[in-house]
């Protein structure tokens, strides 16, 4: 991990390919202004993790990029393509956020599988019915996917039946059905009980090691350390600070992230 | 035992309510009442998913004509409703047939019949679905929006399934007051279940027979429908625990 946390700090960056990029992002709920510009670029292979108080905007902010969100100002690029806004901020084009949410796939605090269905069905309900992937070829992928989080022979349950962590690993495997360009984690193990959240941190580190491009809003500041290569703190709707982990938890600059590492730790 | 069989008149009951005889009428016009009852309630349910929608995602016009219709329709009583709907649509039809150069029409009684307790239907499905709808977990939506599913197949592939459980039991009460409103259709004359009974009932002046076989029918499409909803609703709550407890 330290050899990508030095390229990703090294010039030679920027040649990567570019996965998502956020600028001058400003989000308001009514009066209260949540994010206040944001810039943030994430390249292909990158592990950005996003760490900040409650209430400092990191889920917004996530939710901003595949606009679940409408951004109030600002501008989003994914994979080099602009999405069109209208001047409330509203996705100009819905065809267009459509195709582009395929290509970012999201796991959510609470992993909202869809409950009416089996995981086998969860898994293949995207690419068989968005992305037209013929069926057969679509489950024999998800079997493989299910395997992969450890969940094989669980094709034929439902998500209700499963422990937190097992649906949260079925939701990573969900994701990873659609063949994601980057992966967006939303507190991916704050709704476990402390003795999942271990499994699910797994399959994302594996997930990290095999160079997936992921933005991870997480509240697990060791996990952060071990599988990033770039650390944003948020801090009131703004950037406070950001740079690879070793500086960030090594040597934090700013009073408030002090404080905020010291709390949490 | 012939003698107790004789002594309460159920020979003759016996006999009245051949299906060659007055008994076929009443199936024929149980046959009528089903037949407008699924006709009224298929059109609830399509008024009422549109409406539904409509009053969570339409535009601040469709839900002011929204919140009219079930508004009015629900505090109408219906047999008023089905009087005003009858004779105003038929009125309707004849002023638009008469403008076209056509004569008088006759209005088929089943179509009415569908179209008048349908629209009082669709206002309580509205209400119904739009509960339902309501309760559905708004992260179900949000994966599907998530993965890129358009707005038409989240709801076809998401909202309506996962919403059916909390649909079934305000269905299944609206599938049964449809089956008993269409009653109500003998004060526009038309041959249901309930006219057949009081036209068999008075012409033979065996009231009791008569009526309580009608009771005894209605009861049996109403044990039937109940089975049937059973059916349905464990089949929606797939994937939910049982209320009771036991998570299998």
């Amino acid at each position: 991990m330290d050899t990508a946390a030095a390229a990703a700090s090294s010039p030679e960056t920027d040649t990567r390919r570019e996965a998502i990029r956020v600028e001058d992002l400003h989000k308001s709920f009514g009066n209260l202004e949540v994010l206040k510009g944001v810039d943030l670029t994430a390249h292909q292979g990158d592990v950005v993790a996003i760490i900040g108080g409650s209430g400092s905007g990191k889920s917004t902010m996530l939710r901003c990029i595949n606009f679940l969100e409408t951004p109030s100002s600002g501008k989003i690029v994914i994979g080099g393509e602009e999405v069109v806004m209208r001047g409330d901020g509203s996705p100009a084009n819905q065809k267009q956020i459509e195709r582009i949410r395929t290509k970012l796939a999201m796991v959510f605090q609470q992993f909202n599988l869809w409950t009416h269905r089996t995981l086998l069905e969860n898994v293949i309900e995207v690419p068989v019915h968005v992305l037209k992937v013929p069926k057969a070829e679509a489950i024999a992928r998800a079997h493989e996917l299910l395997n992969r989080v450890g969940l094989g022979g669980k094709e034929d349950t439902y998500p209700a039946y499963l422990s937190g962590g097992q649906q949260q690993r079925a939701a990573i495997a969900r994701a990873l059905a659609v063949d994601p360009s980057a992966m967006l984690f939303d507190e991916p193990t704050s709704a476990l009980d402390p003795e999942l959240v271990g499994e699910v941190l797994t399959v994302i580190r594996d997930l990290a090691a095999e160079g997936r491009t992921m933005l991870l809003v997480t509240h697990e500041m060791k996990f952060a350390r071990e599988v990033a290569n770039h650390v944003v703190y948020l801090y009131q709707g703004r950037i406070e600070e950001q740079g690879p982990p070793a500086e960030v938890f090594g040597n934090p600059q700013s009073d408030r992230l002090k404080q905020f590492l010291s709390s949490v730790a | 035992m012939t003698g107790l069989f004789e002594l309460l008149g159920l020979g003759a009951s016996a006999e009245l309510l051949s299906l060659s005889g007055w008994g076929g009428n009443l199936l024929r016009g149980l046959a009528n009442s089903l037949q407008i009852a699924f006709g009224a309630f298929g059109l609830g349910l399509v008024i009422g998913l549109f409406g539904a929608y409509g009053k969570l995602y339409g535009g601040k016009v469709t839900r002011d004509l929204l919140a009219i219709y079930t508004t009015v329709i629900r505090a109408v009583p219906e047999l008023v409703l089905i009087l005003i709907l009858y004779y105003v649509g038929s009125d309707i039809i004849n002023k638009i047939s008469e403008a076209m150069g056509g004569g008088r029409v006759e209005i088929n009684g089943v179509a009415a019949g569908i179209w008048v307790l349908g629209v009082v239907q669709g206002a309580y499905a509205t209400e119904v679905l739009r509960g339902a709808i309501k309760a559905v977990p708004v992260g179900q939506i949000e994966a599907a929006k998530s993965y890129g599913m358009p707005a038409f197949m989240i709801m076809r592939r998401v909202t309506i399934p996962a919403m059916m459980s909390f649909a079934v039991p305000g269905l299944a009460n609206l599938w049964l007051i449809a089956t008993k409103d269409t009653a109500l259709l003998a004060v526009v004359g038309f041959n249901e279940l309930t006219l057949e009974t009081r036209q068999a009932a008075s012409s033979t002046r065996a009231y009791f027979t008569f009526f309580l076989a009608a009771g005894f029918l209605y009861l049996m499409v109403t044990l039937c429908s109940g089975a049937v909803f059973a059916r349905v609703e464990k089949w929606a709550r797939r994937g939910q625990p049982s209320l009771k407890g036991g998570a299998r």
